[in-house]
């Protein structure tokens, strides 16, 4: 039964834009994908933190380094995603590198900071970036081009992209637990110590994890920045990096569908508290869709406080 | 096989290990005693890389070690196991000794092929928990084993990466006579094939096993000679030994 | 560039490293004591400086104002440390980031429903004028009062940790905290005290560059990130460090905001000059960071060895 499960899942996922009716076709299509491609997002910072123990606060960085990068090019009229995506992979898997190099040799409290440190050194660079909008973000005329008949501006075409790129990162994520290398990644996360112990070479595997999580959250940026064919600084913020962590830990830490189920239920709670106004909160709170993070902060400290169950994976008591 | 020549390591204001030179020959088990706080740990830590030197050498069969990684040393052959026990808790004994044998027999840089279809890994790792006394315990979770057991795991890890020298840091703490048994006779059926460097309290297994023996006290090696030697040395029985040192 | 623009952006650098070290100060403590990533510091800088803000209007005196309002959060940050913050201490890393962070959802929704976005903080009228330092140059004098307290708080903070007994607490717990957490409950309500006088520190900070920078909404979560590299360049668990952090990167900022884009214009063309400039400027603390910690990843002083 379990095994049937993402067979099922991915027959109803691949289903869905054919049962949407014409009126709401448009909405809820253009509602999956971002859930997919957050999806994505949230499931290659599982690989570093679920898998790998890395309590990384900067991964926001590396999806706005896909967004921005595939955004310059469109915007330079480099129209197709075959080039464009392919580069924001290779400037966020450089850019994992780079800030990886540096932060993995430190510990603790220190490597939390650091990537917090390096992730918002990015939305500043890229805030002054006046050429590309600076602080007001980038437009894009058009989304990213894969030709062979397709056009990417059909929400139907997007959302079967996006839950393409999705069920690969997820199978490469799995077939990566699996491997050598994701042995090695979850005995690190076990104990790091004794892993360099036995003869791993720690440092570079985790950085290699690294940049691994950096490229595919590259993908799901350039992707991100096609969906809204908008992107600006914000994507960069270290906040942001908060709400993919939330998403994580929501989700399920180290459970290869965390990433997924984290970004439908955040994604969900927010399209519903935004969007459907439930009249007996309103009662109570006004205004309460104005204030829906107090809210989201609440229940997360409750979660933490009170129900560490949900964060178990992680939890137990180990120091980073 | 390997030499230590002015090893230091101090933490702050204490002085853990000071000029600390010791040799320990091809193929002898090296019993290092000492009462607590000697600095025994600190110098295993040192010998295998998880400490850094403030100053000395450490050479293994001629090759100056003294600034390598960690994990350079055990590709090397020359390993630890801990006095604390440090084993992967939530994997089971046969991962966790799988886990040894991969770190060894090739690159762990390998992404798609799932490593439950290496047979020859596996067939290994059951081999080395039969080696160490849980042939039926193979499947268990390792945070499920008893105290003794996971002791045996301890140095099962150790002995999985195949070293040519092995720093053993009190494999026997916290056992049972029973268990000890069980440790010492472990140790001999592998010395064979395994220089040792061994940190031990349990003087009867020392004296039973050690080929020489080195007195670490306050950081310093105050003596190290043949068992019989050290028995009768003036100081040891002084600093360590006590009074009645015929223990 | 005259010399007294460099003077005048040092000046202006000194004042923001020592607004830096009054909240690196109780930052540094808490990792180093307790071991605990607290995201939500920056929130009561935020509060200190709402509710300064609120008492300045109230008592029609700044000085008065910003008197009331350290204590003032002082308090709250007591009542956070012991109804929340405490269970986190035994927590893990991620934990504590996440309650944290949610801690600064809270409070950002918080001070907004309670006061609104933002709220004005206008500098004293009596202070708002230039004051000659030397023949030919003038330096804001409020400006000077923010140093001068800033020196001031840090000297006394020096005096307390390096000179009192319990200071000395502080720092052994800083260098051993298996040590400190063994000495039993008395500890624990010194380390609610030091809280409490971190959450001051923080008011001092909040209040002061209310006039300078706006009381809004938010405006603790970019200082904090600051606070965060202060520390990792001076080293976790040490005031020290926290005070040379501090006015290194409150320095090279300054300056480097000013100046960069200058020194760009002198080498570069002036489209990349113009551009790269501000760029490289706006990130060179950060830059700074990753080479310190290159040659010392556990920063320049750290508490312990």
């Amino acid at each position: 039964m379990r095994r049937a499960a993402p067979w099922v899942v991915l027959a109803l996922a691949l289903a869905f834009p054919l049962a949407m009716q014409a009126e709401h076709q448009t909405y809820y299509l253009s509602f999956a994908s971002r859930i997919f491609v957050y999806a994505l997002a949230a499931t290659s910072l599982n690989l570093i933190l679920g898998y790998g123990g890395m309590i990384s606060f900067g991964h926001a960085a590396f999806v706005g380094t896909g967004a921005y990068v595939s955004s310059i090019l469109l915007s330079e009229g480099v129209a197709s995603a075959w080039i464009g995506w392919p580069a924001a992979i290779a400037a966020s898997a450089l850019a994992a590198l780079a800030i990886g190099a540096v932060s993995l040799r430190t510990r603790g409290a220190y490597f939390i900071m650091i990537t917090l440190a390096f992730a918002q050194m990015m939305f500043f660079l890229v805030n002054s970036m006046k050429a590309y909008g600076g602080d007001e973000g980038l437009s894009l005329r058009e989304r990213a081009s894969v030709g062979l008949g397709v056009d990417l501006g059909s929400d139907v075409a997007f959302y079967y992209t996006a839950l393409t790129a999705l069920a690969a990162g997820l199978y490469g994520l799995h077939r990566l637990a699996r491997s050598r290398f994701g042995r090695v990644i979850q005995a690190i996360r076990e104990n790091e110590e004794r892993a360099e112990a036995i003869g791993f070479p720690v440092y570079r595997h985790k950085l290699a994890c690294f940049v691994i999580a950096g490229a595919a959250a590259g993908l799901a940026g350039a992707l991100l920045a096609s969906h809204g064919k908008y992107v600006n600084p914000n994507v960069l913020h270290w906040t942001h990096s908060g709400t993919l962590m939330v998403m994580v830990i929501l989700g399920g830490v180290g459970q290869l569908w965390g990433g997924v189920i984290g970004a439908a239920g955040l994604l969900g709670l927010e399209d519903l508290i935004a969007n459907h106004r439930m009249e007996w909160l309103a009662a109570m709170f006004p205004n309460y869709q104005q204030h829906a993070s107090l809210g989201v902060g609440i229940v997360l400290l409750a979660i933490v406080l009170f129900a560490p169950q949900g964060i178990a994976g992680l939890a137990r008591g180990r120091r980073a | 096989m390997l030499e230590l020549k002015g090893v230091s390591k101090r933490f702050g204001g204490v002085v853990a290990t000071e000029e600390v030179t010791l040799e320990v020959s091809h193929g002898e088990v090296h019993a290092l005693i000492g009462p607590n706080g000697a600095g025994k740990t600190t110098l295993i830590g040192q010998i295998s890389g998880s400490l850094d030197n403030d100053s000395g050498t450490v050479l293994f069969e001629g090759a100056d070690i003294t600034r390598a990684k960690q994990h350079e040393r055990v590709r090397a052959g020359l390993t630890r196991s801990y006095q604390i026990t440090s084993i992967f808790k939530r994997l089971t004994v046969v991962d966790n000794l799988a886990l040894a044998v991969q770190a060894r027999s090739g690159s762990s840089f390998s992404f798609w092929r799932p490593v439950a279809v290496e047979a020859a890994l596996f067939d290994e790792a059951r081999a080395i928990a039969a080696e160490i006394g849980l042939s039926g315990r193979e499947l268990a979770v390792a945070a499920t084993l008893a105290h003794g057991e996971q002791r045996a795991l301890e140095v099962g890890l150790a002995l999985a990466t195949r070293p040519r020298l092995v720093l053993l840091d009190e494999p026997m703490a916290g056992m049972g006579p029973e268990e000890s048994e069980s440790m010492i006779a472990l140790l001999e059926r592998v010395r064979a094939r395994v220089t040792m460097l061994l940190v031990e309290h349990d003087m009867d297994a020392v004296f039973r096993l050690a080929d020489r023996i080195s007195v670490l006290v306050s950081g310093r090696v105050i003596a190290t000679g043949a068992p019989a030697a050290i028995r009768a040395h003036p100081e040891v029985r002084k600093a360590y030994l006590g009074e009645d040192a015929g223990a | 560039m005259s010399g007294i623009l460099i003077l005048e952006q040092t000046l202006n650098g000194l004042q923001f490293g020592l607004m830096l070290f009054l909240l690196a100060a109780g930052l540094t403590l808490v990792f180093g004591i307790m071991d605990m990533i607290n995201l939500a510091h920056g929130s009561l800088y935020m509060l200190g400086a709402f509710l300064a803000a609120t008492l300045v209007q109230a008592t029609g005196s700044f000085a008065a104002g910003v008197l009331l309002a350290i204590p003032a959060t002082a308090v709250l940050g007591m009542l956070l440390e012991v109804s929340v913050l405490r269970t986190l201490y035994s927590r893990d890393h991620l934990s504590q980031v996440l309650a944290t962070f949610a801690l600064i959802l809270i409070f950002n929704e918080a001070v907004r429903i309670v006061w609104g976005p933002d709220m004005p903080l206008p500098m004293p009228a009596a202070l708002s004028g230039p004051v000659q330092l030397l023949p030919g140059m003038y330096y804001p004098a409020y400006r000077l009062l923010i140093i001068g307290v800033g020196a001031v708080v840090a000297a006394l903070l020096y005096l307390l940790v390096a000179r009192t007994r319990i200071g000395m607490l502080v720092r052994a717990g800083a260098s051993n905290r298996e040590m400190a957490l063994a000495m039993g409950v008395n500890i624990r309500w010194l380390f609610t005290l030091l809280f409490g006088v971190g959450a001051g520190l923080c008011a001092v900070a909040g209040a002061l560059l209310g006039p300078l920078l706006a009381v809004q909404v938010g405006m603790g979560e970019n200082i904090l990130i600051l606070a965060f590299v202060v520390i990792v360049i001076g080293g976790i668990g040490s005031i020290r460090g926290a005070l040379v952090g501090s006015l290194l990167v409150g320095i090279v900022d300054t300056i480097g905001r000013a100046f960069l884009p200058i020194l760009f214009g002198l080498f570069f063309q002036p489209r990349v000059a113009s551009a790269a400039g501000p760029a490289i400027a706006s990130v060179l603390v950060y830059l700074l960071m990753a080479v310190v910690l290159y040659f010392k990843p556990q920063g320049l002083f750290p508490a312990r060895g």
